[in-house]
Order: structure tokens, then C-alpha cells, then sequence
């Protein structure tokens, strides 16, 4: 067996694929191993039903962030319109499932997909455009895609949805929240598995390269329209298998839930947990995720004192939501990523810090 | 003929509320190249501002107005220094964030504040519509149309006339050549965002007298801006004005003509729809600057 090694006391890189390995050194690979066994072995066989619902919730975001983070971490493409991606993603699983009756396992990736193509049509002013206007054609199209949610009778059944029928996988039937809990959790790791080797990637660092500077990368020849398409179409197909978990996980596909605010909510999971680095996503879906949670727990345990915060829950909501992103963007404009990476820095050399 | 004469007028009017809040966005994205997501909140926060210090104070309505406008003229300040200055360098995306940082914010004190319910401004026009040859208008948006266009020019004065109002537009045109004349570039953002958010209150009052006063419907026609802006051009004052009557009689069309025919809800989508096509065709909109880049 291959000695561990837990420290690198200096650059002994010889090789690019050394440069290029995931992991610098044993310690993450044994701390990622020990996570993966807390996360799927003991978490659910602790947690009770709420916690394992924030979970399940959170896994979602997580998967959606991550879609979002691609597009606009490392492709620099700002974009307005993941929450009614996700909704994209979220009906047609719902129509491929209770209208096709295509099972579940094939039902998640062709709304992913069916998810991208809507995510590249809307890509397509990026041949043109960016910045700014860029984040303003996303958001037209959201509201169309809200429109088409609410008015398309014949796909989408207007106001009343759709009922998602149970999944199933093979024999066994998921309901209830742990089966979702492995199997959401299962996604993550899927797809942030997805996200980090694609970073290695020619393709991933052309997105890099457009982000911090597009001219130069199209001068060293990347093409330009063809990479932001397909940064659309990948984002669009995570955001998308979100969406489909979502309607099977809820049972129920509603057009209020994909708003201008839900695509808000991934934005600010981006900035809180920092763009452009792999684990931003979990951080910020998780502080995202959590902030309406707590609120409540709070109001419920201040009830007796304030009988009224019950009902300004949504309002207060709002309110500790922006001024966590203020908050972020002023002081920790990196995110929670690079005070990680801060702290981690500091251990490393702890206590020779010289 | 007559419904066609109609939908255009009352189009115009709501397009001017569009155009003042407009107005608004584009002196804020001019001077400071930022695009704030927070206008309809502003919007939102003056009609219920007016409304409030009506209520408390027991002023005349039109002094409460007066109020409300200079409390968010203050407001408008305190934001430009609190939140925007900290963002100066920031990338696109973060300055974006901060103003949907604050929207959110406002939001959730205005609806802690007054609730989502529906209010409404003491009545100081007669109720009763006038009749124009065909048309039938209510002196209501009469007086919201009078109010509007007086701004306009009331702005348009100010930008022409006053020293504040010339160095504005030095600033958004060449920051550091207006920096060398001795124009105090902070100072000017400030104002911009000041001006911007009383400009705003004024069309909250204007739509609060209108349609009533609620949280959600007014802070709306702060994402309606944005094909208002688009159309117009993003740094264009007469196309701020031009793109909000435009939409507005665009939506209103689309509302008459095409809801029978594809069941409602054309009015809210189809100053989108027609965001992305200007942003195909002529993404730098009437009236905006056409920018080249060069390598």
C-alpha cells in the first residue's frame, strides 16, 4: 500500500497531471471519505424527519448553485433567469413523468436536458451582448418563462399544475425523506463530481478564460459564442435536474414557485458561498436555505413574547435576506469560499505562521 | 377606432409613470454605469411615505407629498453612500447584488411597515370623467399626465440650467475630465442617486393616485424600467422618456388586443418580449450610445 502523505512542505509538482490532481494530499481525500460516511450512513440515521427536509432542500440548491456557479462564476455570464430554468426543469419532468409515464431514471437527466435547450435558446443573445445587458436579456427571460408557466394551458395546465407520480427506481418506491435524502445526496456528489473534473478540462478553462477576459481568449482561439452557449446549456442542465428532483421530491409542479425571487435566491447563494470556486455552492445554498429556517425557529420560540412576528415572517424574511447579501458583498465580497480558504491558510502553518 | 384612441391614452399615461421612473434609472446608470434593480422599491417607498406623513401629521395631502419627496431624496443619498461607494471597482455582478440586496430589504420594511394590503390617497381630483370628442378620460390621469410632464420639464430645466444639473452631465460624460474642472465626482453620484430616487417618488404618488397603493404593483413597474431603458437606450434622458411611453402603450395594446385572444397576461409579457427583440436588433436601444469595442 502506498504511504499517505499529509503535508506538503513545499512545490514538488514534477508533472501537469500532478498540478491538475484533485487532491493535493491525503487529507482531503480521508476527509472527504469520512464526510461521505457520516453524510449517507449516520446523518439520516439520526436526523429526524424536519432536519433531514432542510437537507433535502439545501441538496437541491446545492445542485442548482452549482449550475448557476458555472455560468456565472467561471464563464462570467451574469445571469437572471435559474429560477425559471429550474421551473423548465421542474414541469418537464413533471410532463415527462405523468403524461409520458417515462420512469424516473430517465425522466431527471431528459428534463436536464429538455432544461439546457431552453437554457441555450436564451443564451443565444450572448452572441451580442454581455454584462449588463446580458443579465437584463436573462431576466426577460424569466418573465417569459414565468408567462409561459402560467399561460401555456396545453403544456403546462395553466394555475393548476401538475401532480408528480411517486418515483420509482427499479423496485423500490421513494417516498418519504430519507430515500430522497441518499438519492438527492447521491446528485450532489454527482454532479459536483461533473463541475470539478469539467474545471480540468480544455472546456473548463476556456470558461475561465472568457470570464476574465473574453477578447483576449477569442484572439487565442476559443470561440467565443460556441463556449458561452455551451456554459449556457450545462448551467441550464444542472439548474434543470435540480428542477426535476424538486417536482418528483415535492410531488407537485405550481408555477408560483419559479419567480424572479427564486432566481434572486440563486444569485445570492452564489455571492454568499463565492463564485468561482467549487465548494461556494454548498455554503452559500446551505446559508440561503437555512436563513427562512431559523427565522422561523426563532418567531416560534419568541412567540410567547411577540405574538406578532409569526406573521411578519415573510417581511423579516426579506429584510435579514438583503442585508446578508449587502452584508457579503461590503465585507466578504469573496464569499464564504475564501474565508475557508483564509482559515485554512492560517492552520496550515499554525503555530509557525512564519 | 374608439377602443384604439382609449388604450392609447391611457397607455401614455401609464408610460409616463414609466418615463419618470425610467428617468430615474438611467440618470443613476449614467452617471455611475450601475443598473439598480431597487427603482421600484423607491417607487413604492414614496407612495407610502406621502401616504404615511398624510396620516401622522395631518398635513395637506399635497405638503405630505412634498415631504415624502424630500425624504427620499435623503434616502437616495444615504443609499448612494452607505451601499454604492464600498462597490466602487467592484465587478458587474456584485453591484447588481447590492441593489437586489436593498430592494429586498425595502421590501420587507415596507411590507413590516404597511402590510400587502391595499390602500389608497385621499381623492383630490372630481371623480367624475371628463369627455374628450371621442374619449372618455377621468381627470385623475389627467392630472397624473399634468403632474408627470411637469417633472419632465422641471428635469429637463434642471439638467440645461443649474450648476448641479450641468455637472451631472459633465460627470456622465467623461469622469475624469469633469474631475479636472473641479467637479467633486462623489458628490455628483450622490446627487444622481438622490435625484433618481425623488424622481421615483414622484411616480409612486402619480401611480399611487392612480391605481391605489400596494406593495407588489408598485415596486413592479420597477422591472417594467427595464424595457423602457432598453428601448430608449441605457444612457439616453429622451429615451428614458420615449421608451416609457412606448411600453406603456405597448403593454396597453397588448392588453386590449391580445388577451382575448391567448387568455390574459399578455400586458405584464410583452414589454419583455419586445426587451429581447431590441436587445437583438439594436441592443444600445434609440437613442443610446453605440459602443465600439476595439482590441
Amino acid at each position: 500500500m502506498r504511504r499517505l502523505t499529509f503535508s506538503d512542505c513545499g512545490d514538488y509538482k514534477t508533472r501537469y497531471a500532478q498540478d491538475a490532481a484533485l487532491f493535493a494530499n491525503d487529507v482531503g481525500r480521508l476527509a472527504l471519505g469520512v464526510l461521505l460516511i457520516v453524510w449517507f450512513l449516520i446523518v439520516p440515521a439520526v436526523a429526524g424527519p424536519y432536519l433531514l427536509t432542510v437537507a433535502n432542500l439545501t441538496g437541491i440548491a446545492v445542485i442548482g448553485a452549482t449550475g448557476l456557479n458555472l455560468l456565472t462564476g467561471y464563464t462570467g455570464q451574469i445571469t437572471m433567469g435559474h429560477g425559471a430554468f429550474m421551473g423548465v426543469g421542474a414541469y418537464a419532468a413533471a410532463v415527462l413523468a405523468a403524461r409520458v409515464h417515462l420512469p424516473f431514471w430517465t425522466a431527471v437527466p431528459l428534463a436536464g436536458l429538455a432544461t439546457a435547450g431552453v437554457g441555450a435558446f436564451f443564451g443565444i443573445p450572448s452572441l451580442r451582448l454581455k454584462g449588463l445587458y446580458l443579465a437584463i436579456a436573462t431576466l426577460a427571460a424569466q418573465f417569459i418563462l414565468e408567462y409561459a408557466f402560467l399561460h401555456w394551458d396545453w403544456l403546462t395546465r395553466g394555475t393548476s399544475g401538475y401532480l408528480v407520480p411517486p418515483a420509482r427506481l427499479g423496485v423500490w418506491s421513494l417516498r418519504g425523506e430519507r430515500p430522497f435524502f441518499w438519492l438527492i445526496g447521491a446528485s450532489v456528489v454527482l454532479i459536483t463530481w461533473l463541475h470539478l473534473n469539467l474545471l480540468r478540462t480544455r472546456m473548463g478553462r476556456a470558461f475561465v478564460a472568457i470570464r476574465d477576459n473574453d477578447r483576449a481568449a477569442a484572439s487565442i482561439g476559443i470561440h467565443l459564442f460556441g463556449y458561452k452557449l455551451l456554459a449556457f446549456f450545462l448551467s441550464a442542465f444542472m439548474v434543470g435536474v435540480a428542477g426535476a428532483l424538486y417536482a418528483y421530491y415535492t410531488g407537485v409542479v405550481v408555477p408560483g414557485k419559479f419567480t424572479l425571487d427564486l432566481s434572486i435566491d440563486y444569485l445570492a447563494m452564489g455571492i454568499v458561498g463565492g463564485l468561482g470556486t467549487v465548494l461556494g455552492p454548498f455554503y452559500g445554498a446551505a446559508v440561503i436555505t437555512v436563513i427562512p429556517e431559523a427565522l422561523r425557529a426563532l418567531s416560534q420560540a419568541l412567540s410567547a413574547v411577540f405574538p406578532d412576528l409569526a406573521a411578519a415572517l415573510n417581511a423579516l424574511r426579506d429584510v435579514v435576506f438583503g442585508a446578508v447579501i449587502v452584508a457579503f458583498l461590503i465585507f466578504q465580497p469573496e464569499g464564504l469560499a475564501d474565508r475557508w480558504r483564509v482559515v485554512r491558510a492560517y492552520f496550515r502553518l499554525w503555530p509557525y505562521t512564519y | 377606432m374608439t377602443i384604439f384612441l382609449q388604450l392609447l391614452t391611457s397607455g401614455i399615461v401609464v408610460g409616463m409613470v414609466y418615463a419618470l421612473a425610467a428617468l430615474g434609472f438611467v440618470l443613476i446608470y449614467k452617471a455611475s454605469r450601475v443598473i439598480n434593480m431597487a427603482q421600484g422599491y423607491f417607487l413604492a417607498l414614496g407612495a407610502f411615505g406621502a401616504l404615511a406623513i398624510a396620516q401622522a401629521t395631518h398635513l395637506p395631502f399635497v405638503l405630505a407629498v412634498v415631504a415624502s419627496l424630500l425624504g427620499s431624496l435623503v434616502l437616495g443619498g444615504i443609499v448612494e453612500r452607505l451601499l454604492l461607494r464600498p462597490m466602487i471597482g467592484e465587478p458587474v455582478i456584485g453591484v447588481i447584488m447590492v441593489t437586489i440586496g436593498l430592494a429586498a430589504v425595502l421590501r420587507g420594511g415596507i411590507l413590516l411597515a404597511w402590510g400587502a394590503g391595499n390602500f389608497g390617497f385621499p381623492q383630490l381630483l372630481p371623480e367624475a370623467p371628463l369627455t374628450l370628442g371621442p374619449l372618455v378620460v377621468s381627470p385623475v390621469h389627467l392630472g397624473a399626465l399634468g403632474l408627470s410632464l411637469a417633472f419632465l420639464g422641471v428635469f429637463a430645466a434642471f439638467f440645461k440650467a443649474t450648476t448641479l444639473g450641468v455637472a451631472m452631465r459633465a460627470v456622465a460624460d467623461d469622469q475624469q475630465a469633469a474631475q479636472a474642472l473641479g467637479v467633486s465626482v462623489p458628490r455628483i453620484l450622490a446627487a444622481s442617486w438622490a435625484i433618481a430616487a425623488m424622481v421615483a417618488a414622484v411616480a409612486g404618488v402619480v401611480v399611487g393616485s392612480l391605481n391605489g397603493l400596494n406593495a407588489d404593483a408598485l415596486s413592479f413597474i420597477g422591472l417594467k424600467v427595464f424595457p423602457a431603458v432598453i428601448l430608449g437606450g441605457l444612457d439616453s434622458v429622451p429615451g428614458a422618456v420615449v421608451g416609457g411611453v412606448a411600453i406603456g402603450v405597448l403593454e396597453n395594446m397588448a392588453g386590449g388586443y391580445l388577451d382575448p385572444l391567448v387568455g390574459g397576461g399578455t400586458k405584464e409579457v410583452a414589454p419583455f418580449v419586445a426587451l429581447v427583440l431590441v436587445l437583438m436588433l439594436r441592443p444600445y436601444g434609440l437613442f443610446g450610445t453605440v459602443e465600439i469595442e476595439r482590441v
